[in-house]
């Protein structure tokens, strides 16, 4: 079987991560920034580190330059142990969260910058750099200041900067983080289509959830220091494992409850639900429930298949997003959130309306009751 | 009853572009009057003085060693010309650029390692740093006299370790060892204000762009903290170009620089113009190379 054996070192091969790291610690004195994680991203991967501020996925990120050094673990980049190596031994680029622009510098000097240190002769480099600027659609400016441009422009020359380098992997820190909203949106989009185009990994840090979703292929999130979840961000959304990860990524509510049975569980009023679970009777349990997975009506009109996760209760609040009408609905216990469509046919309910809410079964989703609920 | 209610009538007039000139007219007015003692002091003990040692520069200066000031002539700046005069004038030249690259070089490390510490550290050591400023100018040289003595503590430490007796006090060596004692917080002080307000991104952004740390040095750090290396510089050249304390003390007036020359024409040869027309050179060079400095862009003296 000598060609099951090539099969299986072609397989090793294609298996090579882009980033893969391993157990990796990072202390700061007595503060634990990242806490024992363990993460592969694959080749040609749009990559995103989710988490709030102070989660650790910029010193992750830092890490993987070699701007900080872990404080154990291995980090390997393509299969190469990098842990110690400096930022200018690796094979990665990073676009700052402020751009790092050199103010000294005009546009083509910047591009061309990594190209020159690596010993680039000027008017190869010059040419090479030319073409990147031309990708990121800044013809034209080549001569200008940093600080003659605008923030998206800044943030294009940042990219061009590091991606001349043709880098294996692009990290970017909260790279959008300076732009207004509708700037933002149209970076999301030609990122995203660049990095198509290149092929690169892209590792993303952000605070955005939104953005995570919108932009990556895949998501880790962040919370103190650990890592709690990497999934799509269908995976993310629809089946978080914990508390935390429901609540920060979308919108949610999360219903205490304790588990009867691998089949129902009690919510707080002990309401009797059906949702299918694998924790043992009596876990304290949070039952996420997605705003736009609830259905609103009159208490007589809950369908049939629906009675057993339907609850009732009083709206307190409307409000009107124009796609949207958002209530705030009182059951005994607990506001919950429902959204629904807002379309000229849709019946409105009025604050103090009494009212019924109820959902399918498979969008109710069981977490353990652990971590930070915010 | 009229009058009362004229009063803010009259106050909310609307706005004209005379009204908002008059305003301007009068915010000016305020600041020159604010400034108005300073503005005083400067033109009676700066410009006044400074003008009367330009005009002496171009007097004469008659047999008895009195100074004419009819008959205005060059004759003081042609003897600039004069080998004993420009031997002096390229010496102190040279010593001050000399105490300039010394400073520079001692400084520009201990500056970036301030910088790059804790607020506390910090803040403890440009407080070394300042220190000797604290005793007189004076006194310290005399120090250093004592220092480099013949069986000073210096000479001592070099037989301790085999290399015989220092014997560098009244030579240009113990001069420039002197100024360069003396002018170093000049350099460190504006030096480590331009590092410290560096971006530090900046710095990682070239390693990460793979730039080797000298590399990041020279094309980096070094032209972003230019304006304090610039400032350094015109803060220890100019002083150490007429320095004449120093000298004196410890170059035991053997070899003449310009600040004892000039004290030597207005005190002893009693010849004026020549002493102004040194003076008057040697403040146009200052003058040039702060000329230098600001067109170089710095604006932190």
């Amino acid at each position: 079987m000598g060609e099951g054996l090539s099969d299986q070192s072609l397989a090793d091969y294609a298996g090579v991560s882009a980033v893969a790291i391993e157990g990796v610690t990072k202390r700061f004195g007595d503060v634990v920034a990242v806490d024992n994680i363990n993460l592969d991203i694959a080749d040609g991967e749009f990559f995103a580190l989710l988490g709030p501020s102070g989660c650790g996925k910029t010193t992750t990120l830092r890490m993987i330059a070699g701007l900080e050094f872990p404080t154990s673990g291995s980090l390997r980049i393509f299969g190469d142990e990098v842990g110690t190596l400096p930022p200018d031994k690796r094979p990665v680029n990073t676009v700052f969260q402020n751009y790092a622009l050199f103010p000294h510098m005009n546009v083509l000097d910047n591009v061309s910058f990594g190209l020159r240190m690596k010993g680039v002769e000027k008017k190869s480099a010059a040419t090479q750099a030319r073409e990147m600027i031309e990708l990121v659609r800044l013809d034209g400016m080549e001569k200008r200041k940093p600080s003659q441009l605008s923030g998206g422009q800044q943030q294009r020359v940042a990219l061009a900067r590091a991606l001349v380098n043709k880098p294996k992997v692009l990290l970017l820190d909260e790279p959008l983080g300076a732009l207004d909203l509708k700037l933002r949106q149209d970076m999301q989009h030609e990122l995203k289509s660049l990095q198509r185009e290149l092929g690169v990994s892209f590792v993303f840090v952000t605070h955005d959830q939104e953005e995570a979703l919108t932009m990556s292929d895949r998501i880790a999130v962040m919370h103190d220091g650990k890592l709690l979840q990497v999934g799509t961000a269908e995976e993310l959304y629809d089946q978080p494992v914990n508390r935390f990860v429901a609540d920060f990524v979308g919108q949610t509510n999360l219903i205490d409850a304790t588990v009867i049975d691998d089949e129902m569980i009690a919510l707080a009023n002990g309401t009797k639900i059906k949702a299918p679970n694998p924790y043992p009777g009596g876990t304290k349990v949070a039952m996420s429930l997605r705003p736009e997975s609830i259905s609103i009506g009159a208490p007589e009109d809950v369908p049939e298949e629906f009675r057993p996760t339907s609850l009732h209760g009083v709206v307190q609040e409307m409000n009107y997003l124009g796609h949207s009408h958002v209530y705030t609905v009182g059951v005994d216990w607990m506001p919950l959130e429902v959204r629904t469509n807002a379309t000229p046919t849709s019946i409105k309910y009025e604050p103090g309306t009494e009212v019924a809410i109820w959902w399918d079964r498979r969008s109710d989703w069981v977490v353990p009751d652990e971590g930070y609920s915010s | 009853m009229t009058a009362v209610v004229d009063k803010p009538t009259e106050q909310a007039r609307s706005a004209t572009p005379e009204f908002e000139a008059a305003n301007e007219r009068q915010k000016r007015r305020r600041g020159f009057l604010l400034a108005l003692p300073a503005y005083a002091y400067l033109v009676l003990f700066f410009f006044i003085p400074l003008g009367i040692v330009v005009a002496y520069s171009f007097a004469t200066r008659t047999r008895n060693g009195s100074t004419s000031l009819s008959g205005w002539n060059l004759e003081a700046y042609r003897k600039l010309g004069e080998p004993i005069v420009s031997d002096i004038l390229v010496r102190s030249l040279l010593l001050a650029v000399i105490t300039t690259v010394i400073c520079l070089i001692v400084a520009y490390p201990f500056s970036y390692f301030l910088a790059t510490r804790s607020p506390a550290v910090r803040n403890l050591m440009l407080v070394f740093v300042m220190i000797p400023f604290w005793s007189n100018f004076l006194v310290r040289n005399y120090a250093w006299r004592v220092l480099l003595g013949n069986d000073g503590p210096a000479s001592q430490l070099t037989q301790a370790v085999g290399m015989g007796e220092t014997n560098i006090l009244f030579t240009q060596t113990a001069v420039v060892l002197g100024l360069v004692y003396g002018f170093l917080p000049f350099m460190i002080l504006p030096m480590y204000a331009a590092i410290e307000r560096m971006d530090w991104s900046l710095i990682e952004a070239s390693r990460d762009l793979g730039a080797s740390g000298f590399q990041t040095f020279r094309n980096v750090a070094l032209p972003l903290s230019m304006p304090g290396v610039i400032a350094g510089s015109i803060l220890v050249f100019i002083p150490s170009l007429g320095a004449y304390v120093t000298p004196e003390i410890l170059g035991g007036g053997k070899t003449t620089l310009l600040g004892s020359y000039i004290v030597v024409q207005f005190l002893t040869a009693r010849n004026w113009p020549v002493g102004a027309s040194v003076s008057t050179v040697l403040m146009l060079v200052m003058l040039l190379a702060a000329l230098a400095y600001f067109r170089a862009g710095g604006r932190t003296l």
